[in-house]
């Protein structure tokens, strides 16, 4: 499985969000001070852009109707007892430059292409 | 009748006088002072300094209370000589008074170091409320303020100035912070905390030259530095003020010598607060004022029994988020005295208690004071408490909440601001049927002052009142759990500049989407512009300056004053609509454009074409002013609504408010642009205008009140103006105008607004100016971006086939 260099971490301000399209997927990217997570873009709910939502903690509030999801796990978080979740990327940061690894169809051995959730 | 002649309007002489009217009548009253003002709070001018409260609000006992006791007031007076034989007062004014009895309460004034320079022009003290107002006006943001005297005094001073900007260091003689109330340990904590408050403190030095030709340029000290100083504070101590008690033939020494009665050496003459001298003991801080003068009511009434046995010298330091509290003896070098000590230094918390044969003798808290009261009824009842010596430091609360306060004593002073006893809050619930804080706080002002008395007298209505029901304390959210009242406050004296800030502070350091944002207002609001935008803690609207739609793409509504337009304006507007295929074009509610639709990455371009300025339709702020045609054109219209509704729009736009303001000024009754449903409404009518607040048509329909009728337009902005600055500072974020004036009432609103004493309006004003000057249209972020992906999408630096 390969790293893809996205984007200088300069471009994805503290505690904020931004939208990168790679190939299919429309990902969020987020600078938590400390590192960065990527989850799917599109809420479970109304497919919100959660690239524009508050990060409050480990969790991105979606700006359309505040559906909460987890920024490490893509589990959404409120409403509560919900079993919807987005993928989750797996995100490193060398050189100044965010890569993120996406999963394809290939590695994935012909699963679906969204890690599930485990709730 | 006999003649009372009471010397000195502060708190002592009217507290005693307060005292006096309980018993009955015997006297006809007369007071002096040499303040002009009525009697009022003195330990609050540290509020007022710091902003907290204005000076009206410190006000204990206004004329009307003088006027209903029949009560003699001769303010700006002061006494110069009393002759006891003659039993005449003589005033500076050549007025000689009579009297059959006389009380002094001239309390002290400030100690003024011998140092050369003292009179330079910028050298304050701070003790009364014209040096107050004077020293409000000297401190802003950028001056040198210097205070010597690192005592409770010289502290709340360097608080306030610090809160008004000023770049201040407290200079101390010596070797550490609040000496007579603080241990070496104590003083340390404390020090830290006041560095960490961003004053700086310089112990060990005396200064030996105020520098400057004429005005104050700095001060030198002994060991040879010298600092810069554009302000100066002397808190250097008091000194009683007995000159009259000597010149009257009284027994003095370090303060006028009462005894147990509060009798002086002369049978007609009684004295009270801080220039008398009890059993060797001056006191200077305001509990032993109250007891003293229920004493001497007593005595002077002829109601000789009570005795004042001394009291135990407590002090709080006023500094919010620094807790400093200190009573009794602490001196444990001496034989027979042992201490406990607590330390923290993590959390800054230091307690210590000196015991003396099993009892408590004296207490030190710093940084948690929460057992104060605790400590302090353990001191006044000397309680043995050899027996729980391991829980004495942290006493905890009993299982039974009930018993706490049964173990206070009814003459146990709750507010000591006020003078509030246990027992004066007892009666007034059973004899005024009080249920509330708020009726509490009406009836006995108990907890107006400072505050730190609250949640005693809480828990105090709990165990009074079988009826009693909690007012619920509204915090903004549960990441940071106080009232929004609260954090305004702490945004401002702790100098927190950035959302995070308080989040790391006072918070969970997560935050929400519901605190961030109000977080983010309260710090614009206090720092208006001096200080960093953060703006991951505002929601996508305000980051990008467009309303989001339910598709992820946004609005653009340019603002459009009064609803007036023209025909190159149209025409941009519909050259951007064609260029970037902008889905709809709507005429909105507001008499404005909108443009829906947008993707994110045109909204810089579109903004540039449009050439308009940002109508700011997407956040919490300055709407529109809409407008009818007014005598412009309508043949009804008695008052110019389009130039005026223009300016309002021009003098308010860009300005973030708790909510969306939505204005609307019309030229007649007939209000074709819906001014009486509106935050802030004009209407005018045949040589005036009404101007109305508080209006909705919304989720509620409400109709506007009336604030004030003006004749002339230059008034009907003015008072617009006065409501929306004050909505602004006052109200809870996410709180509509409408929710605000019934919560305040228009009373209240009107007081504090357009029937505010002249300064008062003008401050309000100057802030909304100064809070204008450093706005700015929004969209100017098409030019200049706040960072650099703020708008477009990011472009992976590889591709890879997926």
């Amino acid at each position: 499985m390969t790293w893809i260099r996205i984007t200088e971490i300069a471009n994805i301000p503290l505690r904020e969000g931004r939208k990168v399209a790679v190939g299919p997927h429309e990902i969020a990217i987020f600078n938590m001070g400390d590192r960065f997570l990527a989850i799917q873009n599109q809420c479970p709910h109304g497919q919100g852009p959660l690239a524009d939502g508050i990060v409050s903690g480990n969790s991105v509030v979606c700006p359309l109707h505040g559906w909460k999801t987890c920024l490490e796990s893509g589990q959404v978080q409120r409403p509560k007892d919900l079993r919807e979740c987005v993928r989750s990327y797996p995100v490193r940061v060398e050189d100044g430059i965010v890569l993120l690894q996406i999963e394809d169809r290939a590695d994935a051995g012909g699963k679906p292409a969204e890690r599930m959730c485990t709730a | 009748m006999e003649k009372l002649i009471v010397i000195g309007n502060g708190m002592a002489g009217v507290a005693c006088v307060e005292q006096i009217l309980k018993h009955a009548p015997k006297f006809d009253i007369t007071i002096f002072g040499d303040e002009t003002h009525v009697n009022y709070n003195r330990i609050l001018l540290s509020s007022v300094l710091a902003g907290e409260k204005e000076m009206d609000d410190i006000t204990i006992n206004g004329l009307d209370w003088y006027q209903s006791n029949s009560i003699g007031l001769r303010l700006g007076v002061r006494i110069t000589g009393i002759d006891s034989a003659a039993k005449t007062v003589t005033g500076d004014d050549g007025s000689v008074t009579d009297y059959d009895k006389l009380l002094i309460a001239t309390g002290s004034t400030p100690f003024i170091p011998p140092v050369p320079g003292a009179g330079k022009e910028g050298v304050f003290c701070f003790r009364n409320l014209d040096e107050t107002k004077a020293l409000l006006e000297r401190a802003k943001p950028g001056i040198k303020a210097v205070v010597i005297g690192g005592g409770l005094l010289g502290l709340e001073a360097a608080r306030g100035l610090q809160v008004q900007g000023a770049d201040v260091t407290v200079v101390h003689l010596m070797d550490r912070l609040m000496e007579r109330q603080l241990d070496p340990v104590g003083g340390l904590y404390l020090k830290r905390m006041i560095e960490d408050m961003n004053v700086k403190v310089l112990l060990n030095k005396s200064t030996t030259e105020i520098l400057g030709n004429g005005h104050l340029e700095g001060l030198r000290f002994k060991d040879g530095e010298t600092i810069d100083a554009d302000l100066l504070v002397i808190a250097a101590g008091i000194r009683p003020n007995v000159e009259l008690g000597r010149k009257a033939g009284l027994n003095v020494q370090r303060g006028i010598v009462v005894n147990d009665f509060m009798e002086t050496s002369d049978p007609d003459i009684f004295a009270v607060g801080e220039c008398v001298e009890h059993n060797g003991v001056v006191y200077g801080l305001v509990a032993p004022l109250y007891e003293q003068g229920k004493v001497l009511a007593a005595t002077i009434t002829g109601n000789r029994g009570p005795v004042y046995k001394g009291s135990i010298s407590a002090a709080k330091l006023k500094i919010m988020g620094i807790d400093v509290y200190s009573a009794g003896f602490f001196d444990d070098t001496v034989a027979g005295v042992e201490s406990i000590r607590y330390e923290d230094p993590a959390m800054g918390v230091y307690k210590k208690l000196v015991l003396k044969d099993g009892c408590l003798a004296g207490v030190i808290l710093v940084g948690d004071v929460t057992d104060s009261h605790r400590y302090t009824e353990w001191l006044k009842s000397g309680a043995d408490l050899s027996k729980d010596r391991k829980n004495l430091l942290f006493p905890g609360s009993s299982p039974d909440k009930g018993l706490d306060i049964a173990e206070i004593s009814d003459a146990e002073t709750i507010c000591g601001c006020n003078g509030v006893t246990k027992g004066d809050i007892v009666s007034a619930v059973h004899a005024k049927g009080i249920q509330t804080l708020a009726q509490l706080k009406e009836c006995t002002r108990a907890s107006t002052g400072c505050g730190s008395c609250t949640s005693m007298c809480q828990s105090l209505l709990r165990a009074v009142v079988p009826e009693f029901e909690e007012e619920r304390k509204k915090v903004l959210c549960g990441c940071v759990p106080f009232s929004q009242e609260n954090l305004r406050e702490m945004v401002r004296s702790q100098q927190l500049k950035s959302v995070q800030e308080i989040l790391d502070i006072y918070g969970n350091g997560a935050g929400c989407e519901i605190c961030k944002p109000a977080l983010s207002y309260m710090v614009d609001m206090a720092w208006c512009g001096d200080h960093e935008e953060d703006r991951s803690a505002r929601f996508i609207n305000d980051r990008v300056h467009a309303n989001i739609q339910r598709d992820g793409t946004f609005s653009v509504i340019p603002r459009m004053r009064g609803g007036v337009t023209t025909p190159a304006e149209l025409r941009r507007i519909a050259d951007v609509a064609d260029k970037y295929n902008v889905p709809m074009v709507k005429v909105t509610g507001s008499q404005r454009i909108d443009l829906l639709g947008v993707k994110k990455e045109d909204l810089p371009k579109i903004w540039a074409d449009l050439g308009m300025p940002s109508g700011q339709a997407y956040t919490k702020g300055v709407r529109m002013v809409k407008t009818c045609v007014g005598t412009t054109f309508c043949r009804f219209g008695t008052q110019d609504s389009i130039t005026t509704g223009i300016e309002l729009e021009r003098r308010l736009e860009n300005l973030f408010t708790p909510h969306k303001t939505k204005m609307a000024v019309v030229g007649c009754p007939r209000n074709c642009a819906e001014s009486t449903v509106k935050d802030i409404g004009l209407v005018g009518q045949e040589g005036s205008w009404q101007v109305v607040v508080g209006g909705a048509a919304g989720k509620n329909v409400r109709k506007a009140d009336l604030l004030i009728t003006v004749e002339e337009t230059a008034d009907a902005l003015r008072a617009a103006e006065l409501f929306f600055q004050y909505y602004r500072e006052q109200a809870n974020y996410l709180e509509r105008t409408y929710d605000f004036v019934e919560r305040l009432g228009m009373e209240k609103i009107r007081k504090e607004t357009v029937y505010a004493p002249p300064p008062v309006q003008e401050a309000l004003l100057t802030r909304l100016a100064k809070a204008k000057a450093l706005s700015k249209d929004a969209w100017s972020e098409r030019d200049t971006p706040a960072n650099p992906t703020q708008f477009v999408q990011i472009q992976p630096l590889e591709t890879v086939a997926l």
